[in-house]
């Protein structure tokens, strides 16, 4: 189980490759990456994601770790950037491996679903019309309630 | 007790971190001694509804009690992923 909090962009395939390697016995590997997204077509200066150091890395490891206690995973891999990104960059990334696809899709989903909630992350977005923190949203929420 | 503020709860308070001498049993009973501080205060702590607390970086609600605790931290509700 890995977590990282980093500045820096990463390589998502670099990190995919070298996350599976050496885990012959696992046939499934699930990748998701988070990307600034550019709602209003052209109008997304930056991001700017501000974190809670100490916190971040305990609730992320708390989150991977209930993955790999429901699900049968060989391994976890948590990757989450914080501060100035622009539209098109990668925030984040997950990446499970298991046996069998199914729980490797499904862990990767919970961490989702828990990472956009209960990590303290927040995001600030800067438009030519000024700058505004994003709203947390009620789905956000209910999301964990499958679970 | 260090008292630490993130995104628009800092920026409303006007400072990431300050230490506070307090003898609040619980989370809610220092919001109500920040509150009656200064008007910055208040405006950040109007609508609680709105705010996350977290004690010794783990998420708690605002009736948690305090004793012991080093660190309290306020926030909206987080943005990750």
């Amino acid at each position: 189980m890995t977590v990282r909090v980093q500045q820096p962009a990463f390589d998502l395939g670099a990190e995919a490759n070298s996350f599976a390697a050496g885990h012959s016995e696992m046939g499934a590997m699930v990748t998701f990456a988070g990307i600034v997204r550019d709602l209003a077509q052209g109008d997304l200066d930056r991001m700017v994601i501000e974190h809670y150091p100490g916190m971040t890395e305990r609730a992320l490891e708390k989150i991977a770790r209930e993955a790999k206690e429901r699900w049968s995973l060989g391994n976890v891999l948590v990757i989450h950037r914080y501060g100035e990104m622009a539209p098109g960059e990668q925030i984040m990334m997950v990446a499970t491996l298991a046996p069998h696809r199914k729980d490797a899709f499904e862990a990767a989903e919970f961490l989702m679903d828990y990472l956009k909630s209960r990590a303290p992350f927040w995001k600030k977005e800067f438009t030519s019309g000024g700058a505004d923190w994003v709203a947390s949203k009620a789905e956000d929420e209910d999301a964990l309630t499958r679970w | 007790m260090d008292v630490l503020y993130f995104a628009w709860v800092r920026e409303r308070i006007g400072m990431p971190k300050e230490t506070v001498e307090t003898k609040a049993a619980t989370v809610m009973e220092l919001v109500e001694e920040l509150r009656a501080r200064e008007e910055r205060y208040e405006a950040a702590f109007a609508d609680l509804s709105a705010l996350r607390v977290a004690v010794d970086q783990d998420l708690t609600e605002f009736d948690a009690p305090l004793k012991g605790a080093r660190e309290v931290a306020f926030f909206p509700p987080m943005t990750g992923g």
